[in-house]
């Protein structure tokens, strides 16, 4: 450990250099001192003595500079030499300087914030015992349209006998989805919302976690199906919505008719397995109402594989378990063709590894995510040109100094440093001030990607793997712009830099190259963003077929059951809100990704092979959503499910083909027990129904007002209010009508409040996101790339005023030099754009699943970047070009 | 230079800790004399040389410095040796012992006639 401690004192002593230095000359003057006095009681004269003891040391000079050598280590002193050097180049040169740092800072800046966002949604492992081990149970399952379909979802039933056939190679837990519950701690007046899961018993202990107070959850409270009300709550909300009071254990609160009690916190990292979410009630599975339902699948499974133990073997274990339990289940299946049955069967159970846990926001936003990395990443390269080009510049207009330095005995090696060392100082301040942006920014952009009404949640740590990633980018950067200028500054010769003649030629090239470079990144950025952005004007554009104007979707639950009767009896008690001008009720909203399907027969035949899609509706209901009437009529209060049908045209054309459906009859079919029939009263106009995007479906809708087989009415849990406002802000009606419901009938209360609008925007979060970010890189890379090329231009025209002062003298035109400056750089934007251009064709096919409608070969998608490109490079080309025209011959001439 | 020999940079470490063991707390002029004097002046010591050699064992920490009055009151730089450097000297000094032994050995044997 000697040399470790030797190190550190020299490294400290590279801070007290004055002092040591101080030190070594009276040491050594002390030193002499003593010889010289016992010199002088030898007998010799004082000079003689004085001349002797310098002899015997050796020179002072000398002395003094071997013990430096071992005080500092010298690198490092020439290195802080550098690096004052460097900065004092870079304050010398403020402009180019501050513009380099900032668009440097921009870059990494945006670059920090995409992988902070990808980290935490895609990469960040759970705060887990063994995350490694941690493994999401999937089906892949061929649909009726021969797509294949990957779902995650398990029924309880299902779980409890895979648990029990993995026993011994992987601990089984469930989770179910995360669940954004309506929950009250004390009156029913105080609803609040939570994120809530229903977890095994042993999922806590199998995951290694604590808990900070209290208890968690046990096997035991996951014994008996709806035996064990008992909650535990994470860290981060007991301190959001407790501030951490101690005496919350025992605390209890209802969902619904259940009354749970709080038994226990969980440790403060873990906020479930659903990155986008924070779980913060866990509630024990065989709490949940379908626990022990064979056909709903609410709950994700996760399996510990112990250390050792074979995934395949367990795989093939499990998938034949989980298959016989389904051939099992569907023996009651009657309504089902045996081909559609053998269809459904045929699946094929996998192991998921879920290190960072299994989300659909993590599904969702995957490959947007990747494609937002790339933009940056294209950004990055363009800003990292752009300095570079800044670099080589200065290099040559210091290819004296570094003539000088080399001729007077510098070494390469210390050129190349010199020249490092300045990048490193550019990267690094560029690297603190992007965190700075990325501190704010990451938050911002993941704003973009939420739904209003129900905020996405996640954990942004500024911790040690952001700082690592950051510091890997400033190297990564350093080398990036500073390494070419560094080995062509170092290879300068000394002879033909003195004289003044350096090759020029070489050094423009170079420029040229980054140049083309810089273009081909900027339109492959400007290309992709055109795509994103008319995907998004294209699902904007879509017809819904009904008018969202002015319409709030009041999303209603009951405490218990009411008739849906009842129902219809509230939307004519809301009609007498001021302000309100119609109110309809359904059993869900349009477009709110519901979608209720079965298949249907016709005059008795056989199941059809197109599914049908149904809602619910109220009389009326048509013409608060304006969905015109083809033929026939709507509802009235006497039509009743079973009994009554609207269909669409879709519907008609698909089952009637092109024959009047009115008045015919179709039968829905149930997966089990009988079906119904339904007369065809009416058609409409097609709307979307479920999606924006995708074919027109086939759609059925049915009286809400439905009755048992005895004929009285059923009863109803759930349905949507629509309500038509008469001002131009439906959500001004907001509170109002949330207070108008429970005062209509008691068991009535509103748990969510959007309007139709929001409903639309929130099925294109992710392409307004891609678009709103693609754009905004687009400035910036249009910008960076527009300063690169004025900066090179700019440049080659000082470096050539000789030229073209003389090129003047003997009488060239305006035009002449213009184009003696521009155009072998406008040459190089055409062979940059170009190649971007093909980048850009070539990376189409691996977004393709962002894009709506869009041929990234239109003309119009083409033409954008290119004379974006083209116009930014005009812009750039004029001072440079007003300069070069203006240059006089005769101070040019004079100037060298 | 001829007949004197120079000291070289590990047996010089060697030499300072030994001194400073017999003496105790010396400056560097003295260490340098008192080599000479023991080497029976067959050493020819360039002082100069002596300095880094102390800085360096100081840095590794065998050696602790201190300013102080010299027998004749002056001003100097004194050194002691330290917890870590007693340990050192005896580890090099067995070391040497082992080495000057083997080479000893190794020149004394008798040429094997061929």
């Amino acid at each position: 450990m000697n040399w470790l401690r030797a190190l550190l004192a020299r490294l400290q002593n590279l801070f007290r250099k004055e002092q040591l230095e101080r030190d070594l000359d009276n040491e050594l003057a002390s030193h002499l001192e003593l010889h010289v006095a016992e010199n002088l009681r030898a007998g010799m004269s004082p000079q003689e003595a004085r001349r002797i003891a310098l002899l015997k040391l050796g020179g002072l000079e000398q002395t003094k500079e071997s013990v430096r050598d071992v005080s500092l280590i010298p690198w490092l002193d020439s290195l802080r030499r550098d690096a004052v050097f460097g900065w004092r180049q870079l304050a010398k040169n403020k402009i180019t300087s501050i513009a380099a740092v900032l668009s440097l800072a921009l870059a990494i800046g945006a670059c920090t914030s995409a992988f902070r966002l990808i980290d935490a949604i895609l990469l960040r492992p759970l705060p887990i015992a063994h995350p490694e081990n941690l493994y999401y149970l999937g089906r892949l399952v061929v649909d009726s349209n021969g797509s294949l379909h990957d779902f995650d979802g398990w029924a309880y039933p299902d779980f409890q006998l895979m648990r029990t056939a993995a026993k011994d190679q992987a601990t089984l837990v469930a989770v179910s989805y995360d669940l954004r519950a309506d929950l009250t701690y004390k009156s029913d007046q105080e609803i609040e919302k939570a994120h809530i899961v229903y977890v095994s018993g042993d999922m806590f202990s199998s995951f290694g976690i604590k808990p900070a107070l209290g208890r968690l959850l046990t096997p035991e409270d996951d014994a008996i199906p709806g035996a064990s009300p008992v909650a535990v709550i994470s860290f981060d909300y007991w301190t959001r919505r407790f501030a951490k009071d101690p005496n919350v254990l025992g605390k209890t609160f209802q969902i619904g008719n259940d009354l749970f009690q709080i038994v226990g916190v969980s440790q403060p990292s873990f906020t479930g397995t659903e990155p986008g979410t924070m779980t913060e009630i866990f509630l024990p599975t065989m709490m949940n109402s379908d626990a022990t339902r064979k056909d709903s699948t609410w709950h994700r499974t996760f399996a510990i594989v112990k250390p050792g133990a074979a995934i395949e073997p367990l795989r093939a274990k499990l998938d034949s378990v989980s298959r016989a339990f389904e051939t099992e289940r569907s023996k009651s299946w009657h309504n089902e063709s045996p081909q559609e049955i053998a269809r459904f069967l045929d699946q094929t159970l996998y192991f998921g590894p879920a290190p960072s846990g299994a989300s659909g926001f993590q599904q969702g936003n995957r490959s947007a995510l990747y494609a937002l990395a790339v933009l940056v990443f294209l950004v990055l390269l363009i800003a990292c040109v752009n300095v570079a080009n800044l670099m080589t510049a200065q290099a040559t207009a210091r290819a004296r100094e570094m003539a000088l330095r080399v001729s007077i005995g510098a070494g390469r090696r210390h050129l190349l440093q010199l020249v490092l060392v300045e990048s490193a100082i550019l990267a690094f301040l560029s690297s603190a001030l992007g965190a700075l942006f990325a501190a704010r920014s990451a938050p911002f952009v993941l704003g973009t990607i939420n739904p209003p009404d129900n905020p996405v949640r996640l954990a942004l740590p500024a911790d040690w793997r952001v700082l690592l990633f950051g510091i890997a980018l400033t190297v990564f950067v350093t080398c990036l712009f500073g390494l070419l200028p560094a080995l062509r500054a170092s290879s300068v010769q000394p002879a033909s830099a003195l004289k003044g003649g350096d090759n020029l030629h070489v050094r423009h090239r170079l420029m040229h190259v980054l140049i083309a470079a810089q273009v081909a990144f900027c339109f492959l950025v400007l290309f992709v963003s055109g795509l994103f952005v008319s995907t998004l004007q294209n699902l904007s554009r879509q017809p819904l077929g009904f008018s969202a104007d002015r319409l709030l979707v009041l999303d209603t639950v009951t405490r218990a059951p009411v008739s849906s009767l009842a129902w219809l009896q509230l939307a004519d008690q809301l009609r007498s809100v001021p302000g309100v001008e119609r109110v309809s009720v359904a059993s869900r909203a349009l477009l709110d990704d519901y979608s209720n399907n079965n298949s249907i027969s016709i005059n008795g035949s056989g199941p059809s092979e197109t599914i049908a899609y149904f809602l619910h509706v109220s009389p009326g209901w048509l013409d608060t959503m304006k969905i015109p009437l083809v033929d026939g009529r709507d509802f009235v209060a006497a039509d009743t499910d079973p009994g009554a049908a609207i269909v669409n045209e879709t519907f008609a054309k698909t089952f009637f083909k092109g024959t009047n459906p009115i008045g015919k009859s179709f039968n829905e079919l149930y997966m089990e027990g009988p079906g119904a029939n339904f007369r065809i009263a009416g058609v409409v106009r097609d709307s979307r129904y479920q999606q924006i995007r995708g074919a027109t479906l086939p759609v059925a809708y049915l009286p809400f007002y439905s009755v048992t087989s005895a004929g009285a009415p059923t009863t109803e849990e759930r349905a949507a209010l629509l309500v038509r406002t008469a001002s131009e802000n439906p959500l001004a009606l907001a509170s109002a009508l949330r207070k108008a419901v429970p005062l209509a009938r008691a068991e009535f209360r509103v748990t969510n409040l959007r309007s139709q609008q929001e409903l639309i925007q929130a099925q294109t979060v992710r392409e307004r996101f891609l678009a709103t970010l693609a754009s905004f890189f687009s400035v910036v890379a249009l910008l960076l790339a527009s300063v690169g090329l004025y900066g090179v231009l700019h440049y080659s025209v000082l470096q050539r005023r000789r030229e073209i002062g003389i090129r003047m003298a003997i009488g060239a035109q305006a035009g002449n030099i213009a184009r003696v400056v521009v155009v072998d750089a406008l040459s190089m934007v055409l062979v940059g754009a170009v190649a971007g251009l093909a980048a850009g064709l070539l990376s189409v096919r691996y977004l393709e699943s962002f894009f709506y409608q869009v041929k990234p070969t239109d003309i119009g998608i083409l033409a954008f970047p290119a004379v974006a490109i083209f116009a930014a490079a005009l812009l750039a080309a004029v001072p440079p070009l007003l300069r070069a025209v203006r240059v006089d011959p005769m101070i040019a001439l004079r100037y060298e | 230079m001829g007949d004197k020999n120079d000291v070289w940079q590990g047996t010089l470490a060697l030499m300072v800790l030994k001194t400073l063991q017999t003496l105790g707390a010396l400056h560097g002029y003295g260490i340098a004399r008192r080599i000479e004097q023991t080497s029976g002046d067959l050493l020819s010591l360039n002082y100069g040389t002596l300095y880094p050699a102390l800085l360096k064992l100081e840095q590794e920490g065998y050696i602790a410095s201190e300013w102080g009055v010299s027998d004749n009151n002056r001003k100097a730089k004194f050194y002691k040796l330290t917890r870590a450097g007693r340990k050192q000297l005896e580890r090099e000094a067995r070391e040497w012992e082992q080495t000057t032994e083997i080479l000893a050995r190794f020149l004394s044997s008798k040429e094997q006639p061929s």
